[in-house]
């Protein structure tokens, strides 16, 4: 059966949903290098090529993907929620430090 | 690598100076906004001119002007070019680029307008593009190697399904392209960070390692004298709309398209790559047209373009092979994507079946096959500024 979602590690914090997926749906979740496989129920729609937590990650959480580390989590998400700019930020350019060596708050659209 | 691999046919067209390109462009370049209208008015009269308009080339100075020189030549001296025509508005600036040009052996001239006018200009250089495309019509293509190349790798309107299928599955390619002796330039600076550890540990000497951390960080700093960061444009919004959160998510997906070998050269903007040098990083911008532009000007003859939402960017001179693994890049912008991979995406089928597939297309890309962007005519030629002008 096609996958509906793909982890890059099966040690990682976070999978990538290959579908548009719902709220309330079981969906096993493969790692490309192999290693265990994580069913998680997702508590929200989360559309293709976004991020579905695999675990609790409590605010302050360093998330792992690809085996590495790519952000902070600013707010909490329980297993199955939805992982994306609203709760995980950067760790190059965190804000609390970012202002405090002076820099503006600049957000500039494309 | 898998024997299917090494059997591709190619052909190609040689150079005088022995370098092998696979389009027989004749190019009417000018050296300066002011002779876009001359070199237009060229490439509107003579069939199979390709004229490269810019709005630089004035009051530069310094690293900068040399970096436009260098872009400018590195476009006339590109293999996928027969012959050019050179266009300034005064004779010093457009002889140093013709005469950069004309090392490579291949047929160069050049007018300048002071004392002459547009008109009696288009009249001369047309003339002398006549007699190029001509000649150039009568070149025949002849049987070449992969080892002959130098080629070019970047990814844009990027989105996670790059780095899980599109990115990996163009990773192989590359491998496969360097074990063949081919040269493989990529670049995007600023869209390392994150993954910056991971390239700088592939380089093959410490000094290469050295100079990339060098180049890395003064960018970085770059960015960071405007008193501002990356948020906001790293990831850009449509990267966010795909599904990127942050520019080390987006970072780690992107390296996944340079394969696994070593780094075996750290060049600095348009610095000019030879075949048989592997994999190369060269510094850029991550934004498509300026990276890819830069890529030619260094002597890339093809560029293979992973996109996830659906980056639509071509060259004037060299083919771009864009490769999606999106259902619905693929589904709803399909005549952009040469090679479409969401079956990839979804498990159907193998990496390897993935890499033979992308190969297959540069096979047939290379032997004279038109990609999407050279059919939707995707010109985009876009010089990088370091700084103002004077």
């Amino acid at each position: 059966m096609a996958y509906r979602a793909l982890a890059h590690k099966s040690t990682d914090d976070v999978a990538i949903a290959v579908a548009d997926l719902k709220a309330g749906e079981e969906v096993t979740v493969h790692s490309l290098e192999g290693g265990r496989t994580h069913k998680v129920r997702l508590l929200e729609d989360i559309p293709l090529g976004h991020k579905i937590a695999l675990r609790d990650l409590p605010e302050g959480h360093v998330v792992i993907e690809y085996g590495e580390k790519v952000g902070r989590m600013i707010k909490a998400v329980r297993k199955g929620g939805y992982v994306h700019v609203h709760n995980i930020r950067t760790l190059r350019w965190d804000y609390g430090k970012a202002e405090a060596r002076g820099y503006k708050k600049v957000r500039r659209g494309h | 690598m898998p024997e299917a691999a090494r059997s591709v046919r190619l052909t190609g067209y040689r150079r005088p100076n022995g370098a092998v390109g696979v389009r027989n462009h004749v190019l009417i370049l000018p050296v300066d906004d002011l002779s876009n209208a001359a070199a237009e008015g060229v490439a509107r009269l003579i069939n199979g001119t390709t004229a490269l308009p810019h709005p630089y080339g004035r009051l530069q100075f310094g690293e900068d002007l040399e970096l436009t020189f260098r872009t400018l030549s590195g476009h006339g001296a590109n293999p996928n070019v027969y012959g050019v025509v050179v266009i300034g508005i005064e004779p010093k600036w457009t002889d140093r680029v013709a005469s950069a040009i004309a090392k490579t052996g291949k047929p160069v001239e050049a007018f300048s307008i002071e004392r002459h006018g547009d008109l009696n200009v288009i009249n001369a250089a047309s003339r002398a593009a006549y007699r190029l495309v001509q000649d150039a019509s009568e070149l025949e293509r002849e049987p070449i190697q992969v080892s002959e190349l130098v080629l070019s790798i970047k990814c844009g309107e990027s989105d996670p399904t790059l780095g899980l299928a599109g990115n990996k599955a163009q990773g192989r390619v590359v491998d496969w392209l360097v074990d063949m002796g081919a040269s493989v330039i990529f670049g995007e600076t600023s869209e390392l960070t994150g993954g910056e550890h991971l390239i700088a540990n592939r380089c093959a000497t410490p000094a290469l390692k050295r100079r990339f951390m060098r180049i890395y960080n003064n960018y970085i700093r770059m960015i960071e004298a405007q008193g501002v960061d990356l948020l906001g444009s790293q990831p850009t919004e449509g990267n966010i709309r795909g599904g990127l959160s942050t520019i080390e998510e987006k970072a780690l997906g992107n390296i996944q398209k340079t394969g696994s070998r070593p780094i075996n050269a750290v060049l600095d903007y348009a610095e000019p790559v030879k075949p048989g040098q592997g994999l190369v990083f060269m510094n850029s911008s991550s934004a498509g047209a300026e990276q890819v532009t830069l890529c030619a000007a260094a002597g890339s003859v093809l560029h293979f373009f992973t996109t996830g939402q659906g980056n639509v960017v071509g060259h004037p001179l060299i083919p771009v092979i864009k490769v999606s693994p999106n259902p619905i890049t693929c589904a709803t912008m399909g005549e952009h994507i040469d090679v479409q991979l969401p079956d990839l995406l979804l498990g159907e089928i193998s990496l390897d079946q993935a890499a033979h597939r992308i190969l297959e297309v540069f096979e047939r890309t290379v032997n004279g096959r038109l990609t999407a962007a050279e059919l939707l005519r995707h010109n985009e030629f876009v010089i990088t500024r370091l700084y103002p002008s004077a």
